[in-house]
């Protein structure tokens, strides 16, 4: 199913597991917060893992997911089904838009024009009036689902960002075992040679970017409807930064490690948030940590030491 | 009055030295970024946490041991570089092999750790460095007031500017710096040891931020967050001049320093983000930056 | 008293057995635990002027209220808000949800104050804030769980506003940092500004965070032939406006809207020198707030306290009386009934004095206008400023039927 392996097919089963059982052990929100920075890390590992690109500002994408989803929720009124569709509407349009401009770069130009076109995005939330500045988009109601679910209860919301996230898994995990996730794939190896082989690269670039954009607009929406608030620090580059972080820390190119570098991000800020500066200092002891001893990733190196590939 | 673009000139001519002031900055970290990237293929995303240690030695020196502003100059870009050099010695250089990417995000990490802990040492409302006596004042020069001290910054930065350009362009030293750049096996074989070269450059590298710092230090309260303020604006810089160009830096920096200023007259909100719409711009349409070499 | 500093319990597994325990266990030995909440920035630009020094506030409060022997128990919990609203809310979220907070106080950073006021009300729990600026808080925003207690916009805008000009600075340039707070405080200054007669010339809105050369704005503001400065941001902003203003000879007056105690200290009187600010609180008024200072300094390395700080011991002072009279348990049990009880009663402490808490929520007592001392005339360490004029009370904040809060039977 879906092209999963076999160790795959159980680690799937095991999450799921954890999916269904964990909320009721453990605090709803912050499972809700862990599955939307999974989605995003999921969505953002489409590109640095299948595609080789490193994009240095997905944040604009998740942030005017984030806005849009929060600005039609709290001002049309609109179901909560279609404020999270339309947040990754926006990502998706916003990604094609800034994609065409930065597929033309690779490696460390694709980082940096991305950083750019993030800042200008940035730029325009800071400005534009329905962002509400540093206030942010606030008081946005859950409202309803389908018109009849009503997502104020904690367990009820809970279900819907699990079912989000599981379908952006499973998506992501379908795009990657298509035949066109082989041609990228191919083109992360040895673009002259795709090519050369007729593939018009840049089209499949793009295309992985608006679909890993898409996601990521999605996941943004969900987080504004969780929390009820849209905010700058969605859209700013720290969160780009911090979304890095997360993909590496689980493994680049691994289909489970960006959850799991979710996982650890989240939980690590909220036990560390009484400490101050010191949630900067672990981020960056462990960022030191990954690039220099384990680049693979938590998962990565399960896997690694497993023989296996998760 | 004369009026240019609606503008007052006396209060166009005004912004534009400022603009230049703050370009003397920019031209100073890029520079240092740039040497680094030539010669180790690493983009040091800690050169911003590396200039704010710069001001911080500088704060240090004169209030746990009494050194001032002068001595600080040379004393701080030393002790700093040193630090890069333990740095490079230790951590770095063990990312010499792998892509590009790596090395962004170890000093990324490292930036992280190092404005972490100053943060928690002393607070983030900033410590006040007074300006020399020698160059406090300012001079009436008709159009404006200019404080002797920004004067003193951008005369300081010229030359060494000019300085670091004039070692590795015209000197032997410089010489083999750039042959170890373009081969470095090749290098090695002549007797060379490149591996020191490439630890002195980064330390140097390094000191030239530290330097940039301690000038900074009386301008700006000495902060934790003064680099990353910088950082950002300091990478388009290089990517605007041509990645690991050396003039491409200096004068980028320059150039740059006067477009924001213009842009604070203009439409002062947008003058932050200026300089990614002329980075956006230049990557589209000369990738290799305005003085960097075809690949 | 219990003082811990378990914030937000480990997310990750062990988290559930831990926090969900001591919620019931607590009643089943029949002596109840009040959790106070101190949220604020440890971290960031509002460090000093709130930050530990409010944690340590609250402390003060607790043992000077001598709550070992009343038959209850508080607990304290510390967190970070990074300036950022997502995170104060969902703080805030998790303490009332799961860690049984009772009260959250402080909250410095008007965006972070906002959110966490729906939290609280949502919840029904009490908010006490000390250390945000904005005035929504008792208008628009305004909810039956909060009580504003400090300052507000609107109490620094007439008094540093109207008094500037009355004294001769009847033209004004603004360097406004480009967020919320800062427009707001541009537009409430501009307003009572324009009301005694004076105008306003220009103003530049600059990038924030971020900025850290405001030279250019300084000779735009030089350029525009104003007579007052009006700085309307705050923190290290203000600091580094202050500063280049004095190394590029500006000779307007200058007004800091929004200047703490600890930004002046951290200025030095050289050049803070002359500054007009306004401060509902300084330490050295009379022998109260010495009295309270000299406490508060053991405690804190011998700093001493700002308004946001001394606020929050009043505000917690208040709140321990209030619920004590009512009722632990009730007081746990009802936000808004608690908040109704608390603005009954008058308050009385040794920061701010006698005082009363209006039907929007507003905590009013008089606002003090103040210059900062020359070098020469500072007598020690912390003796920076003098005394120039002050606002009663009931004139002091915007008026109860003006901000259109939904509180305020018409």
């Amino acid at each position: 199913m879906f092209g999963f392996s076999r160790p795959q097919l159980i680690a799937f089963l095991v999450l799921l597991v954890l999916i269904v059982f964990l909320p009721f052990v453990l605090y709803p929100v912050f499972l809700m917060r862990v599955l939307c920075a999974a989605l995003f890390a999921c969505a953002f590992n489409l590109m640095i893992g299948y595609v080789g690109l490193l994009s240095f500002g997905h944040a604009a994408y998740f942030g005017m997911g984030s806005y849009v989803a929060a600005w039609t929720m709290k001002v049309w009124h609109v179901d909560a089904s279609i404020a999270i569709a339309l947040g990754g509407l926006t990502g998706g349009i916003l990604g094609l838009g800034l994609g065409y401009l930065a597929i033309r770069r690779s490696g460390i130009y694709f980082a940096m024009i991305t950083l750019a076109l993030a800042q200008m995005v940035y730029f325009f939330c800071l400005e534009a009036p329905f962002t509400g500045g540093e206030d942010g988009i606030q008081q946005v109601p859950r409202g309803f689902l389908f018109g009849f679910i009503n997502l104020s209860n904690d367990l009820t919301m809970y279900a819907v960002v699990a079912v989000v996230f599981l379908g952006g898994f499973l998506t992501i995990h379908r795009i990657i075992h298509s035949p066109f996730g082989q041609v990228l794939k191919g083109i992360r190896e040895n673009e002259p040679r795709a090519t050369s082989l007729g593939y018009r690269t840049d089209d499949y670039k793009l295309i992985a970017f608006v679909l890993s954009t898409t996601l990521t607009g999605i996941a943004g929406g969900t987080k504004a409807l969780v929390f009820g608030i849209a905010t700058l620090t969605d859209v700013h580059s720290s969160t780009s930064g911090e979304i890095v972080l997360t993909t590496l820390l689980g493994g680049l190119g691994t289909v489970f490690g960006p959850v799991m570098g979710a996982v650890v991000m989240t939980s690590m800020e909220n036990y560390l948030a009484q400490f101050g500066a010191w949630v900067t200092v672990t981020q960056g002891v462990i960022f030191m940590i990954c690039v220099l001893a384990f680049r693979r990733g938590i998962i990565g190196e399960i896997g690694n030491a497993l023989k296996l590939k998760l | 009055m004369i009026m240019i673009f609606g503008i007052p000139g006396p209060l166009l001519f005004g912004q534009l030295l400022l603009g230049l002031i703050n370009g003397a900055f920019y031209a100073m970290l890029s520079l240092g970024l740039a040497v680094i990237f030539g010669m180790l293929n690493i983009i040091n995303f800690a050169h911003g946490a590396l200039f704010m240690m710069g001001a911080f030695v500088a704060w240090m020196l004169l209030n746990y041991v009494g050194i001032g502003y002068f001595p600080a100059l040379i004393l701080a870009p030393l002790i700093v570089g040193a630090f890069g050099i333990v740095l490079e010695k230790t951590i770095i250089s063990r990312l010499y092999k792998l892509d590009h990417l790596y090395g962004l995000l170890l000093t990324f990490g490292l930036s992280l750790v190092i404005e972490g802990l100053f943060r928690n040492g002393y607070g983030s409302s900033g410590l006040p460095y007074r300006i020399p006596a020698a160059l406090q004042g300012a001079v009436d020069l008709g159009f404006m007031f200019m404080p002797i001290y920004r004067g003193w910054v951008v005369l300081a930065a010229a030359v060494v500017c000019l300085a670091t350009w004039a070692v590795i362009e015209k000197t032997t030293l410089g010489a083999t710096l750039r042959a170890a750049t373009e081969n470095a096996p090749l290098v090695q074989a002549f007797g060379v040891n490149v591996p020191r070269l490439i630890t002195l450059t980064y330390g140097g590298g390094i000191a030239l931020a530290a330097f940039a710092g301690v000038l900074a230090a009386p301008i700006y309260s000495v902060n934790p967050n003064m680099g990353t303020n910088f950082i950002n604006t300091v990478f388009a810089v290089v990517v605007i001049g041509g990645m690991g160009s050396i003039l491409g830096s200096i004068v980028t920096g320059f150039a740059l320093g006067v477009v924001e200023g213009l842009t604070k007259v203009f439409y002062p909100q947008a003058s932050a983000t200026v300089v990614f719409v002329v980075m956006v711009i230049i990557l589209l349409t000369r990738p290799r930056g305005l003085f960097g070499k075809a690949a | 008293m219990n003082v811990s500093r378990r914030a937000i319990t480990l997310g990750g597994f062990a988290a559930a057995a831990g926090t969900i325990a001591p919620l019931t266990a607590g009643r089943a030995q029949g002596k109840p635990t009040l959790r106070v909440g101190c949220l604020t920035d440890m971290s960031g630009p509002y460090k000093d002027l709130a930050g530990p020094g409010a944690v340590s506030a609250v402390k003060q409060a607790l043992q000077e209220f001598g709550v070992a022997g009343k038959g209850f128990d508080v607990e304290v919990l510390v967190a970070d808000h990074l300036n950022k609203p997502d995170v104060g809310t969902t703080v805030a979220r998790q303490w009332f949800d799961r860690d049984g907070v009772d009260v959250i106080v402080e909250v410095a950073n008007s965006g972070v104050a906002l959110a966490v006021a729906n939290v609280a009300k949502e919840k029904n729990k009490v908010y006490l804030n000390t250390g945000a600026a904005t005035s929504d808080l008792t208008a628009g925003a305004c909810s039956p769980n909060t009580i504003h207690w400090v300052y507000d916009t609107y109490m620094l805008a007439q008094s540093t506003g109207a008094a500037m000009v009355k004294s001769g600075g009847d033209s004004w340039f603004f360097i406004t940092a480009d967020y919320a707070f800062g427009k707001a405080l541009q537009r409430d200054t501009t307003d009572f500004v324009t009301n005694a007669g004076g105008k306003v010339v220009g103003s530049v809105t600059y990038p924030f965070p971020g900025t850290t050369d405001f030279s250019s704005y300084l000779i735009q503001a030089q350029s525009s032939g104003a007579k007052v400065l009006g700085l309307a941001n705050a923190g290290t902003d203000t600091i580094n406006t202050i500063k280049q203003a004095k190394e590029f000879g500006i000779k307007m007056r200058l007004a800091g809207l929004l200047l703490f105690l600890t930004d002046v200290h951290s200025l030095g009187l050289e050049v803070a020198q002359g500054i007009v600010l306004t401060d509902s609180f300084y330490w050295d008024m009379n022998d109260r707030t010495r009295a309270f200072s000299d406490r508060y300094s053991v405690n804190m390395k011998g700093t001493r306290p700002t308004m946001v700080q001394a606020g929050v011991y009043s505000s917690i002072t208040h709140y321990l009386k209030t619920a004590t009279a009512m009722g632990i348990e009730k007081a746990k049990l009802d936000g808004a009934a608690t908040i109704s009880a608390m603005k009954a009663m008058p308050t009385e402490d040794d920061c701010f004095g006698a005082g009363s808490i209006r039907a929007d929520g507003r905590k009013i007592h008089p606002s003090y206008l103040w210059e900062v001392k020359k070098p020469g005339e500072s007598k020690g360490p912390w003796d920076y400023y003098k005394a120039v004029a002050s606002t009663p009370a009931d004139t002091a904040f915007r008026p109860l039927d003006k901000g259109g809060c939904s509180l305020v039977k018409a």
